[in-house]
This record gives C-alpha cells, structure tokens and sequence, in this order.
C-alpha cells in the first residue's frame, strides 16, 4: 500500500485547482498589504499578520482596528472569526497527519484546505490534498502580502476584479458533493440562512457559527428514521 | 503593543487551530458524531459563501458579487472544472461592475 501512496503524484487536476486559487490568494494578499501600509502601519505589520495569523478575513477585520489604534478589539474580533477552525479541526482531524505534521499543518489550516480536504474521501489523497493546498494557499497569501506592500495602490482594488465573488464560488463548488447527501443538505441550506439573517446583528464570526444551529434539523431526521 | 496583539492573535488562531484537531485525536468519536462532524463543517463553509456572497458588513451586497457567485455556483452544479467556476465568477462580477452595475 505504501508503494502506491507514494509513486501515486498529484493529479494534474488537482494541480490546476491549486495554480488557480492561488492566483486569487496572490491578488486578494496584495490587497491586504496595499491596504496595511495605506492605514499608515509599519511595514512588518501586514508580513507578521500573514505569517503569525494567516487567516485573510481577520487579518482584513483586525489591521483595520488595529490602525484605528484598538489592538483589544482587533484581537478580539479576530479570534471570534477564527473560532470556527475548532469545528474545522474536529471534522478534518489527522488530515495532515501526525506528531509534528500535525503541529505545523493546523497552522496553514483555512477555509479553502478545509474545503479541499473534506472534498477527498481516501485518506491518503486527503493528506496530500491537506498539504499541497495549505503549502500553496500559505505561500501564495504571503508572496501577495509582499507585492501588495511593494508597489501599495497600485495593485488596485480586488473587487474590481471581481475576487470578492471568485471566493464564496469557489467553496460552493468545494462543498456541492458533499450536498447531495439529503440530511447535509438541509443541516448546510438552514444553516446558510441562520447566518445570512443574523449578519446584521451579530459581531462578524458570530453568524458563521450560528449555522451549527442548522445541526438541529437532525433531530427531525433522526426521528424519522 | 502592535506587535503584542498580533502575537495573541496568531498564537489563539493557532491554538483553536490545532485544538480542534487534537480534540478529534483524544476523543473516541461515536459513529454518529463522526458522521455529524463533516455536516458541521459544511453547514460552516456554505454559511461563509453564503454570508460572504449576499452580505457586506451587515448590509447588503449589490448585485454585481451576488451575480458573479450565482454564475460561478450553476456552473459547478452542471459539474464544470474548478478553474471555471472561479474564473467565470470573478469574470462576472467584475463585468458588471465595468458597465456600472453595483
């Protein structure tokens, strides 16, 4: 089994979905330190935060409060967001493998490798899937982060490109097998709308979690069968 | 103090990061809850494409991103490659933006 594992490479698809995300995160990183220097923060600010942190919307939520002199709130706001790599961590587990794998691989642990991964059913494709997407969407955030902060506004507004759309489509294709199970389904669409209605009243990162609440329609189907 | 904040922010990040994990390694999941924890995860992910596609803060947002996702979303459910999605999404939403449409 070993011997498979390892002369099987990546396939060329997975390859290409990889070179294309990263393509984005390069575009939205520059943003992010176009964005750090124009609020008039030091230079190593926005590269530590993509370092240390890695995780573009808090980093967006917190470098706004943090140049608005409120580090307590950005570092509040920013844990908040980043509390739903708990239930990540729970549903991917030793996805990345383990001993010291596991302590280096939770760090480039995102959306978009959490995504990938769950995508993948054979475990062996699951690791793989796990560290070629959180090396490449690591790697491509910081080079962005670094251009954004080299050549500032001239790196233009994402959105204008339209990457602010490119991301949520990119998850819905990710996450759309996973969906034609019925019971995932239900739990994800009430979920979506639980948290699309709360986002008015809730703190960012609050809505997402509320989604959890989608968990209880289970209850129902449970019952049922 | 910039420095601290960043520092307790990744440091938290991290530890939530790897907690979950480590979490997964000590418990004995029942086969139920190993099967809810993919659920949860999804129900997550479709609520951040879903709050990141309609919303803007707490307001709504626009026509153009909306439009782009919605393009990019039945382009991946009539099964077109990965790249597609994304690029035709992006494509979209930035057009429309170009002719004005917000």
């Amino acid at each position: 089994m070993r011997t498979i594992q390892r002369t099987q490479a990546f396939d060329r698809a997975q390859v290409r979905d990889a070179v294309a995300i990263a393509a984005a995160m390069v575009a939205v990183g520059a943003s992010f330190g176009a964005i750090a220097i124009a609020y008039g923060l030091p230079t190593w600010v926005p590269f530590a935060m993509s370092t240390i942190v890695f995780a573009g919307g808090a980093q967006f939520l917190a470098v706004g409060l943090l140049a608005a002199g409120n580090p307590i709130a950005a570092v509040f706001a920013g844990l908040l967001l980043n509390a739903r790599h708990i239930p990540f961590g729970l549903a991917i587990g030793g996805a990345m493998g383990a001993g010291w794998r596991r302590l280096i691989g939770s760090h480039v642990m995102t959306d978009e490798v959490v995504a990938f991964t769950l995508a993948e059913d054979d475990p062996a494709r699951r690791r793989r899937t796990y560290w070629l997407m959180g090396i490449t969407l690591f790697t491509s955030w910081n080079i962005g982060t670094a251009l954004g902060v080299l050549l500032g506004s001239a790196v233009g507004d994402y959105e204008a490109l339209g990457l602010d759309a490119a991301f949520p489509a990119a998850l819905i294709a990710l996450i759309l097998p996973s969906l034609r199970d019925r019971a995932t389904r239900v739990v994800a669409l009430t979920g979506t709308a639980v948290a699309v209605v709360a986002t008015p009243f809730l703190p960012a990162g609050l809505p997402v979690l509320c989604a959890l609440l989608g968990l209880l329609t289970l209850i129902r189907f449970g019952r049922r069968s | 103090m910039l420095l601290a904040a960043i520092l307790v922010l990744g440091i938290g990040t991290y530890t939530m990061r790897l907690g979950g994990v480590m979490l997964r390694e000590r418990l004995t999941l029942s086969p139920a809850l190993q099967r809810l924890l993919p659920m949860a995860a999804a129900a997550l992910l479709c609520a951040l494409a879903g709050t990141a596609t309609l919303m803007a803060g707490s307001s709504f947002a626009g026509l153009s991103r909306p439009a782009g996702v919605a393009v990019g979303a039945l382009l991946a459910w009539r099964k077109a490659p990965f790249v597609v999605v994304v690029v035709a999404a992006a494509a979209v939403a930035a057009l429309l933006r170009l002719a004005g449409v917000n």
